[in-house]
């Protein structure tokens, strides 16, 4: 049976549809999950994906963090459960202080969509494991509050126990501190990436196919289990 | 019924690019005598009941968890007269 993985409808959530089709195309199984309820469906694996969750009232994240599901998810990633976030969803996972540090307005004030350069630098996290180690890819990146924001402590910690997932190249398209794209936890399991992997998966939609590997990663993880 | 004002701010150490984009609106409109311009949120709480140290303590809890994320922002609470 092919592993489960949960993908969260926030109200706002955009690309919970993209996520359920990278996941699908990875070889697991889509679940959606609702935000008002506290069942994870006994999935292997949760995705918190890009959007407006609750129209970023308050601060992007900030309400859905709160929502009965990142109750279930907050436990359930602690207890080493994979948990993704994208975009809004890394968003999420900062305000849940499931990850350090916070996601600021860009510091050019745009909103940004284009692909965007990153190299991966950290190849053992739930979801980069089957990268290369500081491969090149090129994914589409979309938000208008993108920059990511750490005291210098935090951010040395990360940089010294190789917890930054992704760095921007050719680039800083936010003023994300450290060309920070993506970071992980200390056990690895959680992952938060600015850019959006779900939307290069399939040949003839997006920049690339590199955004699958995020996918195959976990899934080879969870079968490996 | 009493209410309560909860002001939060960006920590000063933190780009506060809306201010700048205010500030900069200011200038080109000839207010040239102000120096910055840094952009906050007020939330107003009208409280049922006494506002005493507990009631207080309560609104300090919120503001922490929900209505300010301390990595990247301050907050003051204060009790405003009818």
């Amino acid at each position: 049976m092919s592993p489960r993985v949960g993908v969260v409808t926030f109200p706002g959530s955009l690309d919970d549809r993209d996520a359920q089709r990278a996941i699908r195309l990875a070889g697991a199984e889509p679940v959606a999950l609702w935000h008002g309820t506290t069942d994870l469906s006994k999935v292997d694996a949760v995705v918190l994906p890009g959007g407006f969750s609750y129209g970023d009232y308050l601060r992007a994240g900030a309400i859905a963090r709160f929502s009965p599901i990142m109750t279930s998810i907050i436990d359930a990633a602690n207890d080493g459960m994979p948990v993704f976030g994208i975009c809004n969803g890394f968003q999420v996972l900062c305000e849940s202080h499931l990850l350090p540090g916070a996601l600021t307005r860009n510091d050019h004030l745009h909103f940004i969509c284009r692909d965007q350069k990153l190299r991966i630098e950290n190849t053992t996290s739930a979801f980069t494991s089957g990268f290369a180690a500081n491969q090149e890819i090129v994914i589409p990146l979309k938000n208008g509050e993108g920059s990511y924001i750490a005291d210098e402590r935090t951010l040395d910690e990360l940089e010294a126990t190789g917890r930054i997932i992704a760095r921007y190249i050719d680039g800083n398209p936010n003023g994300s501190r450290r060309d920070i794209a993506g970071i992980t936890n200390e056990a690895g399991n959680v992952v938060g990436l600015m850019p959006h992997p779900e939307h290069a998966v399939e040949a003839g939609f997006g920049p690339s196919l590199d955004g699958l590997t995020f996918f195959t990663s976990v899934l080879s993880r969870l079968v490996n289990a | 019924m009493a209410r309560v004002v909860v002001d939060v701010m960006l920590k000063s150490e933190i780009l506060d690019p809306q201010g700048k984009a205010v500030e900069r609106a200011a200038d080109r409109l000839g207010y040239s005598t102000i120096a910055s311009v840094r952009q906050g949120k007020r939330f107003e709480l009208q409280v049922d009941g006494p506002v005493d140290e507990a009631a207080l303590a309560s609104i300090h809890e919120l503001a922490e968890s929900l209505l300010a994320n301390t990595v990247i922002e301050d907050f003051t609470v204060r009790v405003e007269d009818n």
